[in-house]
């Protein structure tokens, strides 16, 4: 492994040395990582972080740094399989088992653990990819069956430190809670852009014989639209607000009306 | 899952080829029914053949209405132009269903093939008919408020859980199959699944091997007069309770034809026959629809936790024919 020493700001340097003090070496030595940030949250949640300068949202842009980890070289594999596809802005050539799914090779093999892993099956969203401009369900893709094929995933989605404007609407909206659903959910938002443009209808689309191009979006059909992410913790007036900023480029107040 | 060799097919040949000699080998669409299948242990191939490659995907108008390719994707074929204009019912049935991930990973032809989702048929350690034959029925005396109320069996009263073809059902599809012997065979889609009688394990009139190719839909008068709606635990994402597609072929307020499905209540797309023949020939009235909803409904048996499918279905076909009446 590579060793960089992480360059943290006077503010970030005063914060991890008077909350985690036994893990700044660490931070300098090996970056920022998710066991960091997870503690970070912890005591952001008890109060402990309100009174330094540095915000969570600063820290949510920053971006967590990571080594470029050698490709693993399985001892025996039965059924290997060699594929090659892009992902955000490499291609990735990786042996695998046939029997991994693309969300398992991006998270196991490529490190890419923004993609979560929820349900496995296909019914919580949470794995949401970009695949070929399209959302798919990474848990249920076999990652043999994207040979040169593009991936986005949610790592890919901002621009060095621009945050995609659908990033930007999440956090400006409180979209989440956990956060264990946001990267499923924005990819999803993002690609659900590109599907409103082009005018594609939805079960609740009142007239579907009409062939609507750049659809501006009610929040009945987002909640549609977005129906294959779930949240467990209910975030979903403010998500549905985040897509209404991304998609309009207005601001949106939030709307806290019960559904009904 | 069980490990298993995988090819990516590069012609009809190939994939055929492979499938007819090994009877354990899987065809792989879109995956979303299959690789949940295999994660637990319900499907079990030893070999995957990929059908990304092949040219089935062709979305076109034919002199006698409309070819949907067998891997065309679900979200394609939902917003096809000649689709959304000349028969919005499919589209709003496939609208209906999963999720749009689901929907863009989703092959028509998959889509078909769905298994189905009674929780029983998924748990491994229950007994059941579709998936081990003679372990015996854990729904019908078991928690069956999701099963079927018509053509169930004794052996199994497990529901279809497609939108897709009860659309296709409604709209007197056929499925073009190509068979092991590489010539073309037509099954009409009330032909093509198969009510539970003694052999659940079957879903299909398919046999091992064969691999559909297209789905053809005949030209209709029904555009302007179809619904489809699905009434289901949750506003979206949730597999039918009871759902109906209605097209009307009116001349004036007069019913020529009514073309009526429903799903979540049988182990096939329940073509509503009685509740069609009522409407033969009668004004388009909502005393004509409830008529023709109890006649449909009269012959449907509950089980233990689902007797208010009956009423939910007879509401929903009068819904579905008002709707399909005002357009």
């Amino acid at each position: 492994m590579k060793q960089n020493k992480t360059q943290l700001t006077p503010e970030e340097q005063k914060l991890f040395g008077d909350l985690m003090p036994e893990e700044l070496e660490e931070v300098i030595n090996s970056g920022f990582n998710r066991r960091h940030f997870i503690k970070l949250m912890g005591l952001a949640t008890a109060g402990l972080l309100a009174s330094h300068a540095i915000g969570a949202e600063q820290l949510f842009a920053r971006a967590i740094e990571t080594d470029e980890i050698p490709d693993l070289i399985p001892e025996a594999i039965e059924n290997g399989i060699n594929v090659s596809f892009k992902v955000n802005s490499s291609v990735k050539k990786v042996l695998i088992d046939s029997r991994m799914t693309l969300l398992d090779t991006l998270r196991e093999r490529i490190g890419l653990t923004g993609s979560k892993k929820g349900c496995d099956h296909g019914q919580c969203g949470a794995c949401t990819v970009i695949v070929d401009g399209q959302r798919v369900l990474s848990c249920l893709t076999l990652a043999a069956t994207c040979e040169g094929k593009s991936v986005i995933t949610i790592e890919g989605l901002a621009k060095e430190n621009a945050l995609n404007p659908m990033q930007a609407a999440f956090l400006k909206h409180d979209g989440f809670q956990c956060g264990f659903c946001t990267p499923g959910q924005i990819c999803s938002a993002v690609a659900l852009m590109k599907e409103a443009k082009e005018g594609n209808a939805s079960y609740v689309t009142k007239n579907i014989r009409e062939d609507g191009k750049s659809l501006l979006l009610s929040d009945e059909e987002i909640a549609e639209r977005m129906s294959g992410n779930i949240c467990r913790c209910g975030a979903y007036p403010n998500i549905v607000a985040a897509i209404k900023e991304a998609q309009s480029g207005k601001n949106i107040t939030q709307n806290w009306l019960f559904a009904g | 899952m069980r490990p298993f060799k995988f090819t990516a097919a590069d012609s009809l040949n190939t994939a055929i080829g492979i499938r007819t000699k090994n009877p354990e080998a899987a065809f792989l669409g879109g995956g979303t029914n299959l690789l949940d299948l295999m994660k637990e242990h319900v499907a079990l191939p030893n070999e995957i053949i990929d059908l990304g490659k092949l040219n089935l995907k062709t979305i076109k108008a034919t002199p006698t209405g409309i070819s949907l390719g067998a891997l065309a994707k679900n979200t394609e074929t939902a917003n096809h132009p000649l689709v959304r204009k000349d028969f919005p019912l499919l589209s709003k049935a496939i609208l209906a269903g999963a999720s749009a991930q689901i929907r863009n990973m989703a092959t028509n032809g998959g889509n078909l093939l769905q298994r189905t989702r009674c929780s029983y048929f998924y748990d491994i350690s229950m007994p059941c008919n579709k998936r081990v034959p003679g372990s015996g029925c854990s729904a019908i005396e078991g928690f069956n408020r999701m099963h079927a109320i018509f053509g169930w069996s004794e052996q199994c009263v497990a529901v279809y859980p497609s939108d897709m073809a009860i659309a296709l059902s409604a709209l007197d599809a056929t499925v073009k199959v190509m068979q092991t012997n590489f010539s073309e065979r037509s099954i009409l889609m009330k032909d093509f699944h198969i009510l539970p009688e003694n052999h659940p394990e079957i879903d299909n009139s398919l046999k091992h091997g064969e691999l559909i190719t297209s789905i053809e839909i005949p030209k209709n008068n029904l555009a302007s007069h179809s619904a489809y709606i699905k009434v289901r635990d949750r506003n979206s994402y949730a597999f039918a309770l009871v759902s109906v597609a209605a097209g009307l072929n009116l001349n004036g307020n007069i019913i020529q034809s009514a073309h009526i499905a429903m799903g979540g209540v049988a182990h096939k797309p329940w073509r509503a026959i009685q509740a069609e023949q009522v409407l033969k020939g009668k004004p388009a009235t909502l005393a004509n629809f409830t008529k023709a909803a109890e006649a449909e409904m009269s012959a449907a048996r509950a089980l233990s936790h689902n007797q208010f499918k009956i009423e939910m279905g007879k509401k929903t076909l009068i819904n579905a024919l008002e709707m399909a009446l005002n357009g």
